[in-house]
């Protein structure tokens, strides 16, 4: 078994272990810690942790914020459901060291609408902190404030992106802004802002506890860390598990029992599809981005259906704001319904809609449009056999 | 200020200051962008992707209109990645476009279209799905076929940002978004002004006047109809335009095209600006007397003008309050409708019923305007039909006439005389202006103490602008209790600025006697009735042929129009006189 559990050990360090230890140095050197253990945004993107952390507590604007995005809205992602189920103590110290890092006295916590179990279970949380004065005024005794409010979504993949997320708290339609200025400067209410996701927040306190040299270390090769996965389709065991960023994928399909593997789609909708091929492929940025989402597709499956049912996702979850997206989703979708019944009968015809996959990817405005097309390209050069040429010609 | 920078664009290096947009840049280096949702009047949007240009080492393209440069960057504006995005972009709009073009209202004058020519988009591959068909909503002024909407959001950006009405906005998401009202009620049913601001920055065909073309050939064709036009003092400075042509006045040719398309009288709604001025000033005077003298707490004050029906639809919805400070004065178009049908009808001997009153109007809640139920004190509908500048044009198409060659005509007689004072109407500033000019001599027996009666503290494109007046000593006989007073006036135009005098008015803040309100940016010549494009500078220019035309008049003064005085002792004997209230006043109503 290659799993690593850190985040999701059964034994976790004493709670508020990890913000004593902060309060104790200053916030540049919380900053600093974070940025050496090079951890990146667990959301997908990527985005070294460490880095929007030094912008903002650097930006000038007060009321700065922290905001927890746990809209977690990727087809097949579950792994933040689960951290907050059982490790949300966590979640809320990691959110109150990054206050204390860059300078922010109030955290939101964006919660996908589909999770309002989970809202009990926050305030829960967050009434032990209050009791034992690790959240609330004074923190420790100290002069340190933090506060943190649940608000639920309403139910738009788009929020996942942080400026429409930033939108949506403001009451207004969630959809993506234009950036500069981007969130750590000009963010909820144009105060400077950091977004970061549930998983993020929550390898923090093992970060302060253990130091950036052990995160690092937890990682395999460039990589640092470890990271979730939710896996889930056609495996034996579905579910959440731990490994060191960087795994091979193989190694992941082996801890949770695959067998009959077609093709595994790493990263969610949005993300790379492979085949059965292509396993030792590493979980990481430089290779395929571990969003969360991992879904496993055996030799049963006909990959057409997989991808249509994708591109009817993106058709629906699309804002409607930029052209490329809006329309763009809509035209591979006909592609696919064009290559069903037989319109369309080879490679050279849907040229035209490879052209337009890669405009996408570039033109569109937020990581919505720009990586919808992946699973079009992917899944038709990969799986689906169509000849050169049409034929007759 | 920012410093300047270097950047190179396509290959050139280019001085531009720091924190400026590549679009921006580009326009000084030379080099055109193409933009849809970009519009000089409104906040930056970035949705359309048309103005996609490369920067070297990003792994996007950069949206130029919202991108600001940073030193040393290097932009690419028609690489082979730049071309096939623009191409595919507006193949993309071009595929969920209703393309009806010869029967669109923005035929040849789209920018969609134009782009698309440009571009040489002769055939489309993302055309996988049949294209949307036509969905009309009408409302008294505006038309909506959202089939042909591209979702640049410049209509809905208009609305809130010039207009701080906002009942348009997205609705829904993807390819089924939509621009909406709320609950997707018709325009009747929200609180729309019928400015038509969002007409007139829609780059394609999607909003566009309600038009009475139709019925107006109809008329003219009608031997037993008797055909009346009016032309309002902005339509003089837009028709050339609308026609093509450079923007300038053109009222000599405007009064000869209207004769040539058939119509037995072609008169002056400036004839009833000036009416207005002699009854609104009077108005104000007697609002003063009543404060300052009787110390009657029931006049309300400052008084504000009422020639803008958008602007009387929004204080209706929005400030109902403050409707008793409206003045009681229809509108110049309203005044010479219920003139038209009973003075005029008098004059020319023809029996008011066969009248059919038209005014050409640079403003689409004019049409609103007349369909009031309160617009009918001639015993008739005042106003039969209200035509655009831009519907206008459109019948001067049709009939063949070369405005360039038409030799200029004068306008007949009766309700023809124009004053400068009644032009400037068109501007912003100009009915105070105009007012000011009349009021002043009223009540001091002397000219208004500006050089060449040239109010210029009132005119300009500031969005509020304030002037006080000081009245001296010795005042005309009945006007001592005005001596030594500082009369202080206040001018808006777009009702995002009115809102912002609204409030000042109702927290107690703003102390003005006199309040002049134009619903549209610029005033009329910016109307929602008026060529499109606009923009500030096409607005600039517009306003200078309009001052142009006032300083070229031998009148300019309302009260020394010729056929106003004869109006006077001939019909209405007095200003605010018994004739006056049955047919030249009015009351508001308060709208939800």
């Amino acid at each position: 078994m290659s799993e690593k559990k850190i985040l999701t050990a059964t034994e976790q360090p004493d709670t508020g272990s990890a913000l004593k230890k902060s309060l104790g140095m200053t916030s540049a050197d919380v900053v600093f810690e974070v940025r050496e253990s090079e951890i990146r945004g667990r959301g997908g993107a990527g985005f070294p942790t460490g880095i929007k952390w030094n912008l903002a507590g650097a930006a000038s604007g007060s009321n700065k914020m922290v905001i927890c995005n746990a809209d977690e809205g990727e087809p097949g992602t579950f792994k933040d459901r689960y951290l907050i189920e059982n490790y949300s103590l966590k979640l809320l110290e990691g959110m109150t060291i990054a206050g204390y890092a860059i300078g922010s006295s109030y955290g939101i916590i964006y919660l996908r609408a589909e999770y309002p179990y989970l809202i009990p279970v926050i305030e829960k949380a967050r009434e032990n902190l209050i009791r034992e004065n690790l959240l609330g005024e004074n923190i420790l005794g100290t002069d340190f404030n933090f506060d943190i409010e649940i608000r639920p979504g309403a139910g738009a993949y788009v929020c996942g992106e942080e400026t429409s997320l930033i939108e949506s708290l403001e009451g207004k339609r969630g959809v993506p802004r234009n950036k500069p200025p981007f969130p750590v400067n000009s963010g909820y209410l144009f105060r400077p802002t950091i977004v970061n996701n549930v998983e993020t927040f929550t390898a923090v306190p093992h970060i302060i506890l253990n130091g950036a040299e052990w995160y690092q270390g937890l990682g395999i090769g460039n990589c640092t860390g470890t990271k979730l996965f939710s896996i889930s389709g056609d495996i034996e065991n579905p579910g959440v598990y731990e490994l060191p960023m960087g795994s091979p994928i193989s190694e992941l399909l082996e801890a949770s029992g695959s067998k009959d593997v077609q093709a595994v789609q790493v990263g969610g909708a949005s993300g790379a599809t492979i085949t059965a091929d292509e396993l030792d492929r590493s979980l990481s940025f430089e290779d395929l981005p571990p969003g969360g989402s991992v879904i496993v597709f055996n030799s049963s499956r006909n990959m057409m259906d997989v991808l249509e049912n994708f591109l009817e996702f993106f058709v629906h979850e699309s804002c409607g704001q930029c052209t490329t997206c809006r329309e763009g989703n809509v035209r591979l979708l006909d592609a696919v319904h064009l290559i069903r019944n037989g319109e369309i009968s080879s490679m050279e015809e849907l040229e035209p809609f490879f052209q337009l996959a890669e405009v996408m990817k570039i033109s569109s405005k937020c990581g919505l449009g720009q990586t919808s097309p992946n699973c079009f390209i992917d899944i038709v050069t990969r799986f689906i056999d169509l000849p050169d040429e049409k034929e007759g010609e | 200020m920012m410093p300047n920078i270097s950047v190179k664009i396509n290959g050139t290096v280019t001085s531009v200051r720091e924190g400026v947009t590549i679009l921006d840049a580009c326009k000084t280096a030379g080099v055109e962008i193409p933009t849809l949702c970009y519009h000089p009047d409104l906040s930056l949007a970035g949705n359309c992707r048309m103005c996609l240009v490369e920067v070297e080492g990003w792994r996007t393209l950069a949206i130029a209109c919202v991108t600001p440069v940073t030193p040393n960057m290097v932009v690419l504006t028609h690489s082979k990645k730049v071309r096939h995005a623009r191409r595919t972009v507006l193949k993309l709009l071009l595929a969920s476009h209703n393309v009806n073009c010869p029967e669109c209202e923005r035929n040849k004058n789209c920018e969609l279209q134009e782009l698309a020519e440009i571009h040489n988009i002769t055939s489309n591959e993302y055309q996988t799905s049949p294209k949307p068909e036509s969905i009309e909503e009408v409302s008294p002024g505006i038309m909506r076929d959202n089939s042909r909407c591209i979702m640049c959001t410049r209509c809905v950006r208009t609305c809130e940002e010039l207009q701080s009405v906002a009942v348009i906005k997205p609705v829904g998401r993807s390819s089924s978004v939509t621009i909406s009202t709320f609950m997707d009620r018709s325009l009747n049913d929200v609180p729309c002004t019928q400015c038509g601001q969002c007409i007139v920055r829609c780059p394609t065909g999607a909003l566009f006047e309600t038009s009475e073309i139709r019925p107006v050939w109809e008329a003219i064709e009608n031997p037993d109809k008797f055909v009346v036009f009016q032309t309002a003092p902005a339509v003089r400075v837009g028709l050339a335009e609308a026609l093509g042509l450079p923007i300038d006045r053109s009222t000599g040719q405007m009064v000869a095209a209207i004769r040539g398309l058939g119509v037995d009288r072609v008169l002056d709604t400036d004839f009833t600006a000036d009416l207005t001025i002699i009854e609104e000033g009077h108005e104000l005077i007697s609002r003063l007397k009543g404060a300052l003298v009787d110390n009657d707490k029931s006049v309300a004050l400052p008084m504000m003008t009422s020639c803008s029906p958008g602007w009387i639809k929004f204080i209706e919805h929005k400030y109902p309050e403050l409707l008793s400070n409206v003045s009681t004065c229809k509108s110049p178009q309203q005044m010479f409708g219920a003139l038209a049908k009973t003075y005029l009808a008098g004059k020319e001997g023809i029996d008011p019923a066969n009248i059919v009153s038209v005014s050409i109007m640079p403003c689409t809640a004019k049409k609103f305007e007349k369909e009031r139920p309160e617009m009918r004190d001639s015993g008739y509908k005042d106003v039969d039909y209200v035509l655009t500048t831009r519907e206008l044009a459109r019948m001067i198409d049709e009939a063949g006439i070369d405005f360039e060659k038409i030799a200029e005509e004068k306008f007949d007689r009766w309700m023809g005389d124009s004053t400068g004072a009644g032009v400037i109407f068109g501007a912003t500033g100009g009915v105070m202006e105009a007012a000011l000019r009349t009021a002043y001599e009223i009540i001091t027996g002397h000219e208004i103490p500006f050089d060449g009666l040239n109010v210029e503290p009132v005119r300009g494109m500031e969005g509020i602008k304030e002037a006080a007046i000081t009245m001296p000593e010795r005042m005309a006989t009945g006007f001592e209790f005005l001596a030594g007073v500082t009369l202080k006036v206040a001018v808006a135009h777009g009702l995002a600025n009115a809102k912002i005098l609204m409030d000042k008015v109702q927290s107690g803040e703003a102390d003005y006697h006199f309040i002049e309100i134009m619903a549209c940016p610029g005033g009329c010549l910016g109307g929602g009735g008026q060529p499109i494009p606009t923009s500030p500078e096409i607005r600039q220019k517009r306003t200078e042929s309009i001052y142009a035309e006032d300083a070229a008049l031998h009148f300019r003064k309302s009260h020394a129009n010729p056929e106003v005085q004869l109006l006077y002792a001939e019909f209405l004997k007095e200003p605010l006189g018994h004739k006056s209230h049955e047919l030249l006043h009015t009351h508001y109503i308060k709208r939800d």
